[in-house]
């Protein structure tokens, strides 16, 4: 990999709530990069932090520690957006956007569409004057929506087309990353096909780096180049899409995957569910966090500290055990 | 499931449910000509997107609708009581009903918090309806109440018994509404939606846990649901909705291997992981994406629906024919139901049993 193929580097970045001996701790020494051009999935159930690195990477909330370098030329003149103050790092907001999960809550209702791009677009100063209303009609275009679309408000629309609304929203400022959070998870299954089709064509003509937060598998694995998996604020294993999916390495990824119900009676599974529920992120347990739930785990587990090891190329993984196989 | 021809009646069997609201716009129609029936000890999946009716069909069966809804309910339902005797749960008198919900019918909901009694110990709540139903004192009910927890698998029982719903994690009160539910040992159970706002390892935990209890009891359960993955994995049989109608219903496996109505088929090829396997199987480079097969559009609403077949709108093999009249829910072979006139009795000579 040459050296400047990383869009987005985090490292050891960490977000903890509330004050006092137990604060959350929400993102605990998070490190992974995302590449030009991939999509990224982050995957891990409520509570793994996936949303909060998303809030982080767009400085809607700001970290308690670590990095996040991005590098928008490639020239190695990487910016570490966690320092810089929100005067400074506003110009790149327009190369960051979001798209959140909810997209009843992220819209205005008393705007029109036409208002809530145009909003995008005054921000950064683009598209003035007699430009503006053929981009907007542009970008409502290039999400599947029509020109008159425009002068409508957002109850005009359902769950579906709000969701392309808030994707032109995020296009508008011309972005170069995008991090989508549960893009689908409030859409019906008929409905995130469209959306996942977008996702999938924007990418690729605009030449977008996504990174991708869910909890849905399936969907993570049909879009996405390689995968981080996250446990209570943690990077449990990272690894190309398909290795992760065929030839899991830490015992929660292999869990999750075997939890996940595949859309097939011919496939029917008994598997052993994993026991117990999340433990408390304000008092992890010590060691490795995965281990309270974990069918491998041993007393040592507790006393090792874990940290991702490369164990094939372009595969890391959190746990220590190398004395383990996992079956399929 | 019980696959022998017998002459026991089927647990619960819908004939032409129909359930309409008053709106300040008129009444609409939310659920039509809805029929099933449930077997003994057998798993029904009710699938649909959000507004296709799935959980004004188990309302109705419950008599759970607002007062101020006004719903009017058409058909019948006929549920076989332990007694043996046959009542009509759509004709029952509010306290005939009142006698079955919780006792021989009893219904989970999607959302624990919003369902339990938040100033309520969890086994007071459980212990409320045992004491109701089974005529348990106060002291035999808790005792009967920690028993459920048990059974339900809740660690440190005893304990939990004492607590509010808020010092329980999600799945613990999930767990919580199923003993709640099991309670009086039900012979049906209305699960709508019980694991949608659950993680993925929680929710396959809850549903092992649905699983064991039903098959220790043989109740039937009527199993509500958009997950196509958890029908697939849990649903002996499957009856899809669309826009508050019954388009397709036959056996799991055949349901899955053949679908015949256009939207079931479009439900089927939109999952990722069903477009992803099927490029596999025809060989198409790993690492290319397969485009999914999206259903164009979007449901029609309530007040704007058209005048033939509902997805008519939306449908890659529509025509003019099927813009006249509402198909009816025609029986093709001897499983399956399809509400649809391109379907034709050719094609379900291959399907499998």
């Amino acid at each position: 990999m040459k050296p400047h193929d990383n869009l987005v580097e985090i490292r050891a970045l960490s977000k903890y709530f509330g004050r006092g001996n137990h604060p959350v701790r929400a993102v605990d020494d998070v490190s992974f990069s995302i590449r030009r051009g991939e999509t990224l999935g982050l995957v891990g159930e409520s509570g793994s932090g996936k949303s909060t690195i998303g809030r982080l990477l767009t400085r809607l909330v700001d970290p308690t520690a670590g990095q996040m370098f991005y590098d928008d030329e490639g020239e190695g003149a990487a910016v570490d957006v966690a320092t810089l103050s929100q005067a400074q790092y506003r110009p790149l907001r327009s190369k960051i956007q979001i798209i959140f999960q909810d997209p009843y809550a992220s819209l205005n209702p008393r705007m029109r569409i036409r208002q809530v791009l145009a909003e995008a677009l005054d921000t950064h100063g683009l598209a003035k004057g007699a430009a503006r209303l053929p981009r907007i009609h542009a970008l409502l275009e290039q999400v599947g929506l029509r020109p008159e679309h425009a002068e409508r408000f957002p109850h005009e629309f359902s769950g579906g087309q709000r969701q392309r609304i808030g994707i032109a929203r995020a296009l508008a400022v011309e972005p170069r990353f995008i991090v989508a959070d549960e893009p689908l998870s409030a859409l019906d299954v008929s409905i995130q096909a469209q959306v996942v089709n977008l996702l999938g064509e924007l990418k690729d003509q605009l030449g977008l780096t996504i990174l991708f937060i869910s909890h849905d598998l399936d969907v993570v694995e049909y879009l996405c180049d390689r995968v981080v998996v996250l446990y209570l604020g943690r990077v449990m294993e990272i690894a190309p899409t398909h290795a992760l999916y065929s030839q899991p390495q830490h015992p929660y990824t292999q869990a999750l995957l075997a939890a996940a119900p595949i859309p097939d009676p011919a496939q029917r599974r008994s598997i052993a569910p994993l026991k117990g529920d999340l433990p408390s992120p304000a008092n992890p347990p010590s060691g490795c966090v995965f281990r309270t739930r974990c069918p491998h785990a041993i007393d040592q587990c507790a006393s090792t500290e874990t940290a991702l090891r490369e164990v094939r190329p372009d595969h890391w993984n959190a746990c220590w055990r190398t004395d383990i196989t996992l079956s399929k | 499931m019980n696959k022998t021809p017998t002459l026991v009646a089927p647990r619960l069997e819908v004939r032409g449910l129909s359930t309409s609201f008053a709106t300040d716009a008129g009444r609409i129609q939310s659920v039509a000509d809805v029929s099933f029936t449930i077997a003994r000890g057998e798993t029904l999946a009710l699938v649909g997107e959000s507004g296709s009716g799935k959980s004004v069909t188990s309302l109705s069966l419950m008599g759970l609708h607002a007062k101020t809804s006004q719903a009017r309910m058409d058909g019948e339902a006929w549920f076989v009581r332990r007694d043996g005797v046959r009542v009509n749960l759509l004709a029952l008198p509010e306290a005939g009903l009142r006698a079955l919900r919780g006792n021989e019918m009893a219904m989970i909901f999607q959302e624990p918090m919003t369902s339990l009694n938040p100033v309520i110990t969890v086994g007071d709540q459980i212990a409320e309806s045992v004491r109701l139903h089974l005529k348990l004192d106060r002291r035999a009910a808790l005792a009967h109440a920690l028993r459920m927890l048990e059974l339900v698998e809740i660690p440190a029982a005893a304990r939990r018994v004492n607590e509010y719903p808020h010092q329980l994690s999600g799945g613990m009160r999930q767990r919580v509404m199923i003993a709640l539910a099991m309670s009086c040992n039900p012979t049906l159970l209305i699960a709508d939606e019980p694991t949608t706002a659950l993680d993925v390892t929680i929710q396959a935990q809850i549903l092992a846990l649905m699983g064991r209890l039903q098959k220790e009891t043989g109740m039937s359960l009527l199993f509500i649901t958009h997950n196509l993955g958890v029908v697939a994995q849990y649903a002996d049989t499957v009856a899809v909705m669309y826009a508050g109608r019954i388009v397709e219903a036959a056996p799991v496996h055949s349901l899955f291997a053949q679908p015949q109505h256009p939207y079931t088929r479009g439900l089927l090829a939109c999952l990722p992981g069903i477009a992803r396997r099927r490029a596999l199987t025809t060989g198409n480079t790993p690492g290319q994406r397969p485009r999914l097969e999206a259903i164009a559009g979007q449901v029609s609403g309530p007040f704007a629906q058209p005048p033939g077949c509902a997805f008519a709108p939306r449908c890659p093999q529509c025509d003019a024919d099927c813009e006249v009249q509402m198909p009816g829910l025609v029986a093709h072979g001897v499983q399956r139901m399809v509400r649809c006139i391109k379907v034709r009795d050719e094609v379900n000579d291959e399907v499998m049993a």
